[in-house]
């Protein structure tokens, strides 16, 4: 058996890969809470792959068909229901973790020096997600599928000269048709999935080359040479790493000891994900939209229209704007800043714990306002609301603003040299 | 500009779409698991409804099995369309005609408590009442304007605005006190809300027929789920406590 | 939920080793096999769901055939879980026929269980006159051609009709029986069936054993 496995290792290096990024791979053993959405960010991926694979199975991408396909998915395959849920609430679900994982970045400083590509590839992950949830929510063909493909296919005729044209070459044809819905179809199930699999791979990569951060902000790899030999992890680490650095001893194996805490978390999750399922799959309207269960119809807008609630922040900052045009770059500069973040924050220190009082501030207002504009985007409109979603945007930008501002010359907190001491 | 239009109902303030009436909504006694109910609700659906709505999701024999009703019971009193018990449940109108009857072709009801919820159903077929400017007689106070006929009079009876006279600061005023049905109907006030009751429980169950097996599995998936956070729980306990 | 605390009064008992072990070495076990079951538990909704649906269940279910119509000779199709099933009614001829060639049958006795238990005989039926048969080559699932009056001995010498199948040239006889030297390995499947009366039969049932 061993030789056997020998002769595999010589010629494919599964246990090596294995052993470099799970099982020996170095963690801080600080990492809290905050540090499990990455894991359950896969555990979600791979849960709208499998049952994204099994719906299409039976899923019938036409305007004639679609609608009546996700009926009979519900009501004549044994536990096609359950598997259309599991896909419908993961959407929810994915975007709850992410929206987590992101914050835990931006408090700990994650997406500083050196894990700037990191934070790019998870941005890149972010945007491939919107593309890959908005095309699948199309796929149901209800009202709410047509309308909102409507209103988010339109927001490219805000482009000068070729917009219109542009979004009859996106449509194929002069409104949301048949023709649409294949070519949203074909890039939910096949290109999008492969491309953020293949992102989901890099960033992946690109964690384990920089190593992960923690609530601290400390680094856990020193300069070889530079730690006694008290000092080092007594842990099986990969030589990938120790070959380079010295370990401190403030690390943990990724199995079995960060696999557990995930799997803790992991047990959560899924008493949640499954209360929802299998108790409130509609959860209100907000996972599934009350006017989605109306087959769609090109004459007829529903009463109030929404995209999903996750979407709903920057489409209130799309409304917020009375032009069509910046109002549209409104909402893509706001995803920009974002992407931005790496450079526009200029501090040394990384975790919120030893920076400054303001920086605190800046990030629970930053995160209040995300929650609110996602209130006004997804409720119907009013007329308070049209100010209350403007200084909600000027918030939202501010806190890019102030950041940049304040990092230069920052007063921070001592940070300690390792974080077992 | 068909966009631009579309584009303006969503982005300028105050031209929202036909908004809903605000009319209170009662809440809809409803048991999916009253099978004595489910049946009644079909029943009074094929005799009432099926007319000019389909439940074209939905099939017979599927309806039957979850009701508890045997096959061939169900096909000899409830199924009017159709040959095979097999089938689904279509409507009797032809598609052409619906539409040039009623403007709009009525639509299918196999999802509508998923739509419009329970009680906006509950109330609507409560509140229609007499009123001659409209093409079939009836309007209603929840769907105002509404091109639907009050198709369950011949049980409500034909239900009319009623008003009392109050005596406010030495005046007679004529105040509202709701809609009151005239007697002309086959049931009580009472046996009508029931019925109602039984026909929107019906089309709750055929809303999402999984429902309470949901609830079933779910339990036991919950139970499960938190065995194994138990045991999950204490294995990373375990290899934790050498952690400092 | 801060793991870096230190649990003195923990790592105190921690000199206790086999014990340690020991509830270690459980709990791994235990978290495992609930895992296990949990991830088999998982599976099936995936499983279940490649079963034939509700709807096409319903397509399978029993087929009520009027025969009345059937001229002596003649072949009718009918639909039997959406697969082909043919109704002959045989000639006296034909019927005098099948005990002519069983020499060159495979299984002319029919003793490979392809036929509900009243069919297992010369004529594989439950009426000799009607021969009610699954429509498909045993071999690899296509449907034969009924050649008849003489057309069939072209195929077998001496056998005027029978059934030929085109894909692969599989021989069957008017009992649905495959002849030897032919791909097919099996006689032609019987179908569960009964006669309501002379003039319907039910296809997907057999009678209740009386």
């Amino acid at each position: 058996m061993n030789g056997f496995l020998a002769w595999i290792e010589e010629r494919i290096p599964l246990m090596r890969v294995a052993n470099m990024h799970a099982i020996q791979y170095p963690a801080p053993k600080n990492m809290n809470f905050w540090y499990v959405f990455g894991f359950l960010a896969t555990i979600v991926l791979v849960n709208q792959i499998v049952t994204g694979i099994w719906l299409t199975m039976n899923f019938v991408p036409s305007a004639e068909g679609a609608f009546a396909s996700v009926e009979y998915i519900m009501r004549e395959i044994d536990y096609g229901w359950i598997i259309r849920y599991m896909h419908s609430t993961g959407a929810s679900a994915f975007f709850i973790v992410v929206y987590m994982h992101m914050f835990r970045g931006m408090i700990y400083g994650s997406y500083q020096k050196p894990r700037e590509l990191l934070w790019v590839f998870g941005m890149l992950i972010y945007l491939a997600l919107m593309a890959e949830a908005f095309m699948g929510y199309v796929l149901p063909w209800g009202q709410m599928s047509y309308w909102g493909a409507q209103v988010i296919v339109s927001l490219f005729g805000a482009i000068p000269v070729i917009g219109p044209d542009l979004v009859i070459w996106i449509q194929g044809d002069y409104v949301i048709s048949g023709a649409t819905l294949n070519r949203f179809f074909a890039l939910h199930v096949i290109a999008l999935p492969l491309v953020i699999v293949i992102l989901v791979f890099l960033h992946i990569i690109a964690l384990h080359e920089v190593g992960s951060n923690n609530p601290d902000g400390i680094a856990i790899k020193h300069k070889k040479g530079s730690l006694p030999e008290s000092e080092k992890t007594k842990y099986e680490i990969h030589e990938y790493y120790t070959s380079k650095y010295d370990i401190a001893d403030d690390v943990l194996p990724f199995f079995p000891h960060i696999v557990l805490k995930d799997l803790v978390a992991f047990c959560i999750f899924l008493g949640l994900f499954t209360y929802v399922l299998f108790f409130a799959p509609e959860m209100g309207g907000k996972f599934l939209e009350h006017p989605n269960f109306e087959i769609a119809n090109p004459l007829k807008t529903p009463e109030h229209i929404f995209p999903v609630w996750y979407f709903t922040p920057f489409y209130a900052i799309l409304k917020a704007v009375p032009d069509k045009l910046f109002g549209v770059l409104a909402m893509f500069g706001a995803i920009a800043a974002l992407f931005a973040l790496p450079w526009l924050d200029r501090g040394k220190v990384k975790s919120w714990r030893y920076r400054c009082g303001l920086h605190k501030v800046n990030l629970i207002v930053f995160a209040i306002v995300f929650v609110f504009l996602g209130y006004l985007g997804g409720t119907p409109q009013e007329n308070w609301k049209i100010i209350a979603s403007q200084i909600a945007t000027v918030m939202y930008f501010g806190f890019f603003i102030a950041l940049f501002i304040y990092s230069k010359n920052e007063n921070t907190k001592p940070v300690p040299a390792r974080i077992s001491k | 500009m068909k966009k631009l239009m579309f584009f303006l109902a969503f982005f300028v303030p105050g031209v929202a779409m036909a908004a809903g009436s605000g009319y209170p909504l009662d809440k809809a006694p409803i048991d999916l698991t009253d099978k004595a109910s489910l049946q009644r609700g079909a029943q009074l659906f094929m005799n009432y409804c099926l007319g000019c709505h389909s439940m074209q999701y939905q099939r017979y024999q599927r309806s039957f099995q979850d009701l508890g009703i045997p096959d061939d019971i169900g096909q000899e009193y409830l199924q009017f369309t159709g040959e095979k018990v097999s089938d689904y449940i279509t409507r009797a109108m032809p598609e052409e005609s619906a539409a040039t009857w009623f403007g709009a072709a009525p639509p299918d009801l196999t999802l509508v408590a998923r739509v419009r919820g329970e009680d906006w159903i509950y109330t609507y077929l409560r509140t229609f009442y007499a009123d001659d400017s409209r093409p079939f007689g009836v309007n209603n106070k929840v769907f105002p304007d509404v091109g639907m006929p009050h198709v369950l009079q011949s049980l409500q009876g034909v239900p009319h605005e009623a008003y009392e006279e109050v005596m406010v600061d030495g005046e007679m005023v004529k105040r509202g006190i709701g809609l009151k049905a005239d007697g002309s109907g086959s049931m009580s006030e009472a046996e009508y809300d029931q019925a109602i009751a039984d026909i929107v429980n019906f089309l709750e169950y055929t809303g999402e027929p999984s429902k309470l097996e949901s609830h079933k599995i779910g339990k036991w998936v919950l139970a499960f789920i938190l065995v194994l956070f138990v045991f999950v729980y204490l294995l990373k306990k375990e290899y934790w406590r050498e952690v400092h | 939920m801060s793991n870096v605390s230190v649990d003195a009064t923990e790592s105190a008992h921690n000199e206790n080793q086999p014990e340690n072990n020991t509830r270690r070495r459980f709990l791994t076990v235990a978290t495992s096999v609930v895992g296990g079951v949990g991830a088999v538990g998982a599976a099936v909704p995936f499983i279940a769901s490649w079963n034939p649906s509700a709807k096409a269940k319903a397509a399978g279910a029993d087929v009520e055939v009027d025969i009345s119509g059937i001229e002596p000779g003649q072949l009718i199709r009918v639909m039997w879980r959406s697969k082909p099933v043919w109704i002959v009614r045989r000639t006296p001829e034909i019927l005098e026929q099948l005990g002519n060639h069983e020499g060159e049958l495979k299984d002319p006795n029919s003793e490979a269980e392809q036929q509900p238990v009243f069919a297992q005989n010369r004529f594989r039926s439950l009426k000799e006159e009607y021969l009610i048969l699954v429509g498909i080559c045993t071999h690899l699932g296509c449907s034969p051609q009924h050649l008849k009056g003489g057309a069939f001995e072209e195929i077998v010498e001496g056998v005027p009709d029978g059934f030929f199948c085109p894909c692969h040239g599989s021989k069957f006889d008017m009992a649905g029986r495959v002849f030897q030297n032919v791909p097919a390995p099996l006689n032609l499947v019987v179908p569960p069936y009964q006669f309501v009366d002379d003039a319907t039969v039910i296809i997907g049932s057999e009678a209740e054993a009386v």
